[in-house]
C-alpha cells in the first residue's frame, strides 16, 4: 500500500494530500503521523488537503482525530486549502470540525503555526 | 446513456465507485457543489456497503427527467440489513466507525433518499441527484 | 413510385408543388406579419416540403418517430428553436407546419388518402410544439441564471478583504448561489475577511438564516472569517424569534464598522496607510 508522505520543514511536519484517498492510508496517515511528531519533536503539524475533491465523514473523523492527537503530543494542526464545494458539503453532511484550525492555504497555515508559537491558543 | 455496474469488495473499490458518481456527475452538467455533495454521499454509501454489508456492488447511471438531467446511484449488498431504519438515519447513531453521519448525512446531500432492507435480508439504498 | 398508406398523393403534391408552396407561405407570412421575410421563409418551408414528402415516400407508414422522418424532424427542431429564440408565440410557430394542411387540401384536394397525411402533419405539429417549449425553457433557466450572476457582485475592498453587498429579497436559490460565489472568491483572492452586508435585504427567512450560517462555517473551515453587517431590526427580530444561534459571529452596524474590524484584524494600520497614499 502506498504510503502518504511527511516532510519535516524546520519545527513543522506538512502532510500535503495529493491522491484519491483509500480508507486504509487514512488510517496508516494516522499511525505514521503520531511516529513523526515524537521522532522529529515537532511543534506543528499542516495539512494540505487542497487536491481533496472530496471529505467525506471518515476522512472527516481523520482529521479531527489526527488533531486531537497530535495536540496531545504538543503539536499543533492546521488544515489547510480546503476547496469551497468541500466545505459547503461537509457543513450539509453536519460536519464542522469543531477545533480545528484552518487556513486558506500552507504559507498562512505555517504563519498561523508560528504565531501561536507551536502551542494550542 | 451509459450504466456502469461496480463491485464493492474493497477500500480500492469505494475510490472507483467515487470516480465512476463523479464522471456521471459531470456529464449530467451537475454543478460543482451538487457533483461535490452527491461524490460524497456515494462514498458515505459504498463504505456502508463494505463495512457493514459485507461487500456488495453499485450501479451507477444519468437520468433525465424532462429537461432535467439527473444522476441516479444504487449500493446493493447482501448483509445482516438493517433492523431499525429510523435509528440508522439518526445523526449520531453508528455501529462501526465513522462519525455516525453516513446514512443521515447521505440523505441530506442528496435530492433523492430511499431505503429498502429487512434483517438478514441485505441493504439497497438508492439516491439521485438532479442537475439545478 | 408511391407507398401504401398514402395513395398518390405525394405525386400529385409534387406536380402542384410551386402552388402549393405558394398558399401554404401566405398563410404562415400572413400569422407571422412580416417578422420573418418572404424570401427566408420560402426557402424554409421548400426545404421542409420536400422532407416531408420524401420522408413520407420512404417511409412505410405514417410513424413519424421512425429514422425514415429523420431529416423533417431536424428542420423542425431549427424552425422551432429559432422560432422561440425570436420570440414568437406557439400559435405562430405550430401554424408553419398546420398549415400545410390547408395548402393540401386547396391546392390538391382531399381524397381517401389525406386522413393519412393529416395525421403526419398532426404528429409534426406536436413535435414543432413540443420542441418550441423545450427551447423556451431553456431560454428561461439561461435568463434566471444570468440574473442571478448578475445579481451577486462579490468586490474586494481591501487586500485579504471582500465585500459581498446583498440587494433585494433572498430567495433559498439565489442565497445558495451567493454564497458559493463567496466562497470562490475567497480563494481566487487569497480574502481570509468577508463581509456580508445584508442592509439592503428587506427581509429573511429560516432557510436564508440558515444559508447564512452554513456559509460562515464553510468559510471557516476554509480559513476564512465572516462578518455581518447591517442587520435591520426586523431581521435581529427574526433571527432571535426563530432562535436561530449566531453564536460567536461578528456583526457590525455598518458596512464601515464591518471593514475596520476586518482591518484591525489584520493588522493594517489606518492612519499610516492613508499619509502613505497622500490622502
Amino acid at each position: 500500500m502506498e504510503r502518504l508522505p511527511i516532510l519535516k520543514i524546520g519545527q513543522m511536519l506538512l502532510v500535503s494530500i495529493q491522491v484519491d484517498l483509500r480508507d486504509d492510508m487514512v488510517v496508516a496517515l494516522q499511525e505514521d503521523l503520531a511516529d513523526r511528531i515524537v521522532e522529529t519533536g515537532a511543534r506543528g503539524v499542516v495539512i494540505d488537503i487542497t487536491a481533496l475533491d472530496i471529505v467525506d465523514s471518515f476522512t472527516g473523523r481523520m482529521l479531527a482525530t489526527m488533531a486531537a492527537l497530535s495536540r496531545v503530543l504538543d503539536a499543533d494542526t492546521v488544515v489547510v486549502g480546503m476547496r469551497p464545494a468541500v466545505a459547503i458539503t461537509l457543513v450539509e453532511l453536519g460536519l464542522s470540525l469543531d477545533g480545528i484550525k484552518t487556513a486558506l492555504d500552507v504559507e498562512r497555515g505555517m504563519r498561523l503555526l508560528s504565531l501561536a508559537g507551536g502551542s494550542a491558543r | 446513456m451509459t450504466v456502469q455496474e461496480l463491485p464493492i469488495a474493497g477500500d480500492a473499490d469505494v475510490v472507483r465507485v467515487r470516480q465512476a458518481v463523479r464522471a456521471a456527475a459531470v456529464d449530467a452538467k451537475l454543478s460543482l457543489v451538487d457533483q461535490t455533495k452527491l461524490v460524497t454521499a456515494a462514498s458515505e454509501l459504498a463504505r456502508n456497503t463494505l463495512t457493514y454489508g459485507g461487500g456488495g456492488g453499485a450501479v451507477v447511471e444519468q437520468v433525465q427527467n424532462g429537461l432535467r438531467k439527473g444522476v441516479r446511484a444504487v449500493f446493493r449488498d447482501k448483509g445482516p440489513g438493517i433492523a431499525d431504519v429510523a435509528q440508522a438515519l439518526t445523526d449520531g447513531f453508528t455501529s462501526g466507525s465513522g462519525m455516525g453521519l453516513g446514512l443521515g448525512g447521505a440523505r441530506r446531500l442528496v435530492d433523492e433518499f430511499a431505503i429498502e432492507t429487512a434483517p438478514g435480508d441485505g441493504t439497497t439504498v438508492t439516491v439521485v441527484k438532479w442537475a439545478r | 413510385m408511391t407507398s401504401e398508406p398514402f395513395g398518390d398523393l405525394i405525386d400529385r403534391c409534387r406536380a402542384a408543388e410551386e402552388d402549393l408552396v405558394r398558399r401554404w407561405r401566405a398563410d404562415v407570412a400572413a400569422s407571422l406579419r412580416g417578422r420573418i421575410s418572404e424570401i427566408e421563409l420560402d426557402k424554409e418551408l421548400r426545404e421542409i416540403l420536400d422532407a416531408v414528402l420524401s420522408s413520407m415516400s420512404a417511409a412505410d407508414g405514417a410513424d413519424t418517430r421512425s429514422s425514415a422522418y429523420g431529416e423533417v424532424r431536424a428542420l423542425l427542431v431549427d424552425l422551432s428553436r429559432g422560432r422561440a429564440l425570436q420570440g414568437f408565440s406557439p400559435r405562430e410557430t405550430a401554424i408553419s407546419v398546420f398549415a400545410l394542411k390547408k395548402a393540401v387540401r386547396e391546392s390538391v384536394g382531399v381524397g381517401p388518402e389525406f386522413t393519412a397525411f393529416s395525421d403526419v402533419i398532426d404528429e409534426l405539429g406536436l413535435f414543432t410544439f413540443e420542441t418550441y417549449t423545450k427551447a423556451r425553457e431553456e431560454v428561461i433557466s439561461n435568463q434566471a441564471e444570468q440574473l442571478l450572476e448578475l445579481a451577486t457582485p462579490v468586490v474586494k475592498l481591501w487586500q485579504g478583504v471582500v465585500a459581498l453587498p446583498l440587494v433585494g429579497t433572498l430567495d433559498s436559490a439565489r442565497a445558495q448561489v451567493v454564497m458559493e460565489k463567496l466562497l470562490q472568491t475567497l480563494v481566487d483572492t487569497g480574502s481570509e475577511y468577508a463581509i456580508i452586508d445584508i442592509t439592503g435585504v428587506p427581509a429573511v427567512d429560516t432557510q436564508v438564516a440558515q444559508h447564512l450560517l452554513k456559509t460562515i462555517v464553510a468559510a471557516r473551515l476554509m480559513g476564512a472569517e465572516c462578518i455581518i453587517s447591517g442587520i435591520r431590526p426586523q431581521i435581529a427580530q427574526t433571527i432571535v424569534a426563530l432562535g436561530i444561534e449566531f453564536g460567536d459571529i461578528a456583526t457590525k452596524a455598518t458596512l464601515a464598522d464591518a471593514l475596520l474590524l476586518a482591518l484591525g484584524r489584520i493588522g493594517v494600520d489606518v492612519t499610516a496607510e492613508m499619509s502613505k497614499r497622500g490622502l
